[in-house]
């Protein structure tokens, strides 16, 4: 596994705009700010009466999950419905593609039918990439999840969720507990953290649930979790993906929640403002114990109504890109004419 | 062509709201200013009203007209509108009117809080330039430009307009 990301101009444009959103490997620290700040500006507009801006008014959004998925459609079909756009979600793996329709015929068909915006979650990794440069280049693509690969938008949305309770990213202690292996969440956020200036990064896992060659993350590992939470100022817990799991890489979730658990116990090792933080669903007494999932440090209910406003910034920012992009290439072609 | 100085047209201003508002008997209306011109503008009317109510502050990006154009302005930040909209009289400031198309997104941004009683719109600079039916009730000057001029204000402490041309395209 490498960090390094050869696609990465894909996701820009000529002016070094967003047009996709496939992964935060790459992005300027201006950019993820960027997000932030018009994530806060479009978390304002949840809190209205009418929580509604006519920006994509007349755009599509398809949200295309060949994965399940719960939090993550329903949050992205609300963020696209409060920018006016209209939306359709298709679960494919429901549809054609068991009438063995490839992915490539689904999604130009998609593209016949006028479609803007492509929110894609798949099991492999890459998906959206491949989809952003070989299938619809001029459709904005959004990666709602691909693979063991990337989240970007839990990620973009876990950094809200820090900025807005710690203020900033400079001075704090991250911890990322749990199964980093199967986590596309953990990647994501490492890489924004590490984008956004945090100088203490922590992964906290047993040693058959890292990947091989986290260090290029730039992060301090850790098997112990009693040595990882020592003062940190937020903890990120992951679920554990037994879905993903093939082989004997845990002896028991029991055994697991012994030694990898947050209880209310070890919290205390942390600093007493500690954040508790988790992308849900969450596996209560498997990864996390209740008493701290439901307690005063919890914040897990807040970052889906974060993920809301990172999701318009989001589809927003990326469908101004394409259209910039438009507009160029077509100045382009007049020039030349 | 001299561009007229703000601080000189405020105290006119002031007083022609006053007037307005009293003709309709409008006894304690809500102020609100765009953002950024029409907030400085907004300020520096309160002062001269020697009024103290708390300013609502508007940001019309989401509601431009020019999205698909001109995109998401990247500086965009939440309006603050500290009271209620719903059957408040609202008095709406900006520093330039010229299309009307700004006004037109913040009275569709407005009406998404609720339903006002009346907004009055009060400008400091009317350039004669409309593209909607959108008039203001009080401004501070009217003056004409040439099709590649613009006016500026910047503030917020002093308030000065200054004229730029746009550079040709080619």
């Amino acid at each position: 596994m490498t960090p390094i990301d050869a696609k990465r101009p894909l996701q820009l444009n000529d002016q070094g705009q967003l047009r996709h959103f496939l992964s935060l490997d790459g992005l300027p620290r201006e950019l993820l700010t960027e997000i932030l700040d018009t994530a806060d500006s479009f978390l304002e507009v949840g809190a209205r009466a009418v929580k509604k801006v006519p920006l994509l008014r007349g755009k599509t959004v398809c949200n295309v999950f060949f994965e399940n998925s719960t939090r993550t459609r329903t949050t992205f079909e609300l963020a696209a419905q409060r920018l006016s756009a209209d939306v359709i979600t298709l679960n494919v793996s429901t549809s054609s593609t068991s009438k063995g329709e490839t992915l490539f015929d689904t999604l130009r068909n998609l593209e016949a039918m006028a479609a803007d915006i492509f929110v894609v979650r798949h099991a492999d990794s890459g998906a959206a990439h491949f989809i952003a440069e070989h299938v619809c280049p001029n459709l904005a693509i959004i990666n709602g999840g691909d693979g063991r690969h990337a989240h970007p938008t839990q990620g973009m949305l876990d950094m809200l969720t820090i900025r807005r309770h710690k203020g900033g990213f400079e001075k704090l202690s991250v911890a990322i507990v749990g199964d980093i292996l199967h986590s596309r969440v953990a990647r994501s956020n490492m890489l924004a953290l590490k984008t956004l200036g945090c100088p203490d990064i922590r992964v906290i896992a047993p040693k058959t649930l890292l990947p091989v060659g986290i260090e290029q993350y730039g992060v301090t590992v850790y098997s112990d979790l009693a040595a990882g939470l020592k003062d940190v100022d937020v903890v990120i817990m992951l679920r554990l993906q037994r879905e993903r799991m093939t082989g004997g890489l845990l002896p028991s979730e029991g055994e697991f929640y012994r030694l990898f658990g947050l209880t209310e116990e070890r919290l205390k090792l942390a600093k007493p403002d500690a954040l508790v933080m988790h992308p849900g669903p969450i596996n209560r007494g498997v990864e996390i114990e209740s008493a701290v999932a439901d307690g005063p440090q919890s914040v897990i209910l807040n970052q889906v109504t974060y993920g809301i406003a990172v999701r318009m910034a989001v589809l927003s920012m990326a469908m101004s890109g394409q259209n910039a992009q438009r507009q160029l290439n077509q100045d382009n072609t007049e020039e030349h004419n | 062509m001299s561009l007229p100085n703000p601080a000189e047209l405020l105290p006119q201003m002031a007083a022609a709201l006053t007037q307005h508002l009293n003709n309709r008997q409008i006894g304690a209306p809500r102020f609100i200013g765009i953002r950024t011109g029409g907030v400085w503008v907004a300020q520096a009317l309160l002062e001269a009203l020697g009024n103290q109510e708390p300013l609502g502050i508007l940001d019309v990006s989401f509601y431009r007209d020019d999205f698909t154009q001109n995109g998401l302005h990247p500086q965009v930040r939440p309006s603050e509108l500290p009271f209620e909209i719903e059957g408040q009289h609202l008095v709406l400031i900006d520093d330039v009117l010229m299309s009307g198309r700004t006004i037109r997104a913040a009275l569709n941004e407005l009406f998404d809080y609720g339903r006002p009683a009346s907004v009055t719109l009060v400008c400091l600079l009317d350039l004669n330039a409309r593209e909607l039916p959108i008039r203001p009730d009080v401004v501070g000057a009217t003056l004409s430009l040439a099709a590649d001029q613009r006016v500026k204000l910047s503030g917020p402490a002093p308030l000065t307009l200054e004229l730029q041309t746009l550079a040709n395209r080619e």
